[in-house]
């Protein structure tokens, strides 16, 4: 038995046999092949698949783990387009006569190389992503399209020296149990990936971690950084016991799941939903979603060439309205921006994309992009309760403006003789902090506000989630960001309209009794939280959550907030 | 023919997003253009190449030569110059 000690990337405590992920040494010969063109096709045929296969996984990614994390796969896609790289790759092709496999190694590998020596750490990683999409494009013309082991076949905890974000993604994810990796860091992709995909990792474990047998059992535990190889009986005890306790805190929150989230002094909320695809609907609801607080439509739009039309969106949002039937749904408005993810827009290069010309302000210079969405929901809602909400709002005058571009939709949409269902909710992202501080003014004009704290904390904090040097001040349990949410469940309610919150946060089991005692209404969360935050507010009266609020936004850090949450107790 | 030299004031170099948009600008133009590291003297990469800007190793307030021959080649340069001298913002 040994014990390995790693660094916590993501929580939870599974036991499997390893399964270990071989990145593929794929040896490539230099001998000299007959036919150039051909190889040239070849490697030119190979490139087009690659490129469809980053789309389809940048997608993926979107819908599953949110923009920011999935925005590696736009570095990818420029590496399959790199003129210099296709240069270097048919030099070797016509002159050298070498194979479309050898030319092509050779070409990322020149720049891989480059890059690592530069010396800087963030182009190491970039060395890293280029050799990875260039050991995609070589299992394409290998005609191994994944790796030698598919995926696992059985419940496994994966092992890799380190696992690239196509990696993770392109796993199947019905065997993957947890992530233990030799390389990386506590804001890694492989730690992001998990953390959204919630399943443990445990990552920086180290050399010693190529020591372990494929098959060999192990425990893994992502809160401690631990992960125990082949434990003897007492270690396998202790973990037993571990883990039937979370399995039955498991069990009884599915068994509840379906029930409605109250606390014990009668209290009730709405745990809700977020999702980005049809698939995900049915699940959602399996795990207790009482409706979707965040539908995201980004997938509609990105990695292609031209906008979805009315009748294609129509389609997708009616599948996604039937499965939920008559829960309320909300739909967030294309929240996506123009320099690279909507080419076929204007692709005017901007510095700070996040902060530039994106969702509704991109909506609004180009109504008849917006028009077609709203009409699409429009007609898709007849017989639902169908909600739409505009992400990114930062002045009233871009309220007012959606608003009558919604009634504009909805006139169009009349006069072609199709029905709508009569009442629509229409609210608002509050991500912009400007809009928190004066919620007062926009909860008059809209039905419902929603917060999205994982951008609210990167503006309020000026930090990204994903740049892993300022990562630790991207802490939605900042009291900068809890007063923020209680200003605007205060206005919110002072109007007399509802407030929900759809980012991680409501989710989280420390962020959940704070807001619950801020008294949010809607509680909106990856599916796989449902569960877990209906029984966490059962366990809470309202009383004892709203003096444990009022102490929070006292105190002068995330850390302490969470320190307090941990050391309360629910009566 | 032009040739511009332009110093790279952004913090993080010509990496990152700065590089993304310094090739998304060049690729708008038909003309080739080169650019190369003027501080730390070494090869000339294709402007439209994410790969050869990446590893010209351009840090803050390192001068870069810009290179620039065809049809369009003065739009082409007004932009990239406007693009760099802006701290990418423009």
């Amino acid at each position: 038995m040994r014990t390995m000690k790693g660094i916590p990337a993501s929580p939870g405590i599974q036991q499997a046999p390893a399964w270990k992920y071989e990145s593929d040494d794929i040896e490539v010969s230099r001998a000299p092949v007959g036919d150039p063109s051909s190889e040239w096709q070849r490697l030119t045929h190979a490139l087009e698949r690659a490129r469809s296969q980053v789309a389809e996984i940048h997608i993926r990614a979107l819908s599953e783990v949110g923009s920011s994390e999935a925005a590696i796969f736009e570095a990818h896609r420029m590496f399959l387009e790199d003129p210099a790289l296709l240069a270097r790759a048919r030099q070797g092709i016509f002159q050298s006569e070498i194979s479309a496999e050898a030319a092509w190694a050779e070409g990322f590998e020149y720049y891989a190389a480059k890059l690592e020596g530069l010396g800087d750490e963030l182009l190491r990683a970039r060395a890293a992503d280029v050799r990875d999409v260039g050991a995609l494009v070589l299992r394409i013309l290998l005609g191994r399209e994944r790796s030698s082991k598919p995926s696992p076949s059985a419940p496994s905890i994966v092992i890799a020296r380190d696992l690239t974000p196509s990696d993770t993604i392109g796993l199947d994810r019905a065997f993957v149990r947890g992530f233990a990796t030799m390389e990386g860091g506590p804001t890694s992709h492989t730690a992001i990936l998990a953390k959204a995909l919630q399943l443990p990792a445990v990552v920086g474990l180290g050399q010693r971690l190529f020591e372990v047998d494929d098959g060999a059992l192990v425990l893994i535990d992502g809160e401690r950084g631990e992960i125990v190889v082949e434990p003897d009986v007492a270690a396998a005890e202790a973990f037993a016991r571990r883990s039937k306790e979370v399995q039955r805190i498991e069990q009884e929150a599915s068994e509840h799941a379906e029930e409605p989230a109250q606390t014990t002094d009668g209290h009730r909320v709405e745990v809700v939903a977020n999702i980005g695809r049809v698939e995900e609907a049915r699940a959602a609801i399996g795990l207790g979603a009482e409706g979707v607080g965040l539908l995201r439509t980004e997938f509609l739009y990105l990695e292609r060439s031209y906008a979805p039309s009315e009748e294609e969106q129509l389609h997708a949002y009616g599948e996604i309205l039937d499965a939920f039937e008559s829960r309320p749904v909300v739909v967030r408005t294309l929240d996506a921006g123009g320099d690279k993810e909507l080419r076929y827009l204007d692709p005017t290069p901007e510095a700070n994309p996040f902060l530039g010309w994106r969702a509704i302000r991109l909506c609004l210079d180009r109504p008849d992009l917006f028009k077609t969405q709203l009409r699409a929901l429009l007609r898709a809602s007849v017989g639902h309760d169908l909600r739409i909400m505009f992400p990114m709002v930062a002045i009233l005058d871009e309220v007012r403006r959606a608003k009558n571009l919604l009634y504009e939709a909805r006139k169009e949409v009349e006069a072609a003789g199709h029905r709508t269902a009569s009442a629509i909710q229409v609210g608002i992202m509050v991500e912009v902090p400007a809009v928190a501080v004066m919620a007062d003014q926009f909860a008059r004009e809209v039905d419902f506000l929603s917060i999205g704290t994982n951008d609210l904390t990167q503006y309020t904090m000026a930090a990204e989630r994903t740049n892993q040097r300022v990562a630790y001040l991207g802490d939605a349990c900042h009291p900068a960001v809890l007063r923020q949410i209680r200003g605007v469940i205060k206005a919110g309610h002072q109007a007399g309209i509802w407030v929900g919150l759809c980012g991680e946060l409501a989710g989280d089991p420390q962020g959940i009794p704070i807001l619950l005692g801020l008294g949010l209404d809607e509680f909106s969360m990856a599916p796989g939280f449902i569960p877990h935050a209906k029984a966490l507010i059962r366990k809470w009266s309202f009383a004892g959550a709203r003096e444990l609020a009022a102490l929070a936004l006292d105190l002068d850090s995330a850390p302490a907030v969470r320190a307090a949450v941990a050391a309360s107790s629910p009566a | 023919m032009q040739t511009l030299r332009l110093k790279v004031v952004n913090e993080v170099g010509l990496h990152a997003r700065p590089a993304a948009m310094f090739v998304q600008a060049a690729s708008g133009f038909q003309a080739t253009i080169r650019a190369r590291n003027a501080t730390v003297t070494g090869d000339w990469v294709d402007a439209k190449s994410i790969l050869g800007v990446l590893t010209l190793g351009v840090e803050k307030d390192h001068e870069i030569e810009v290179d620039l021959d065809g049809p369009d080649e003065a739009p082409a340069a007004a932009a990239i110059q406007r693009l760099v001298e802006s701290d990418f913002k423009s």
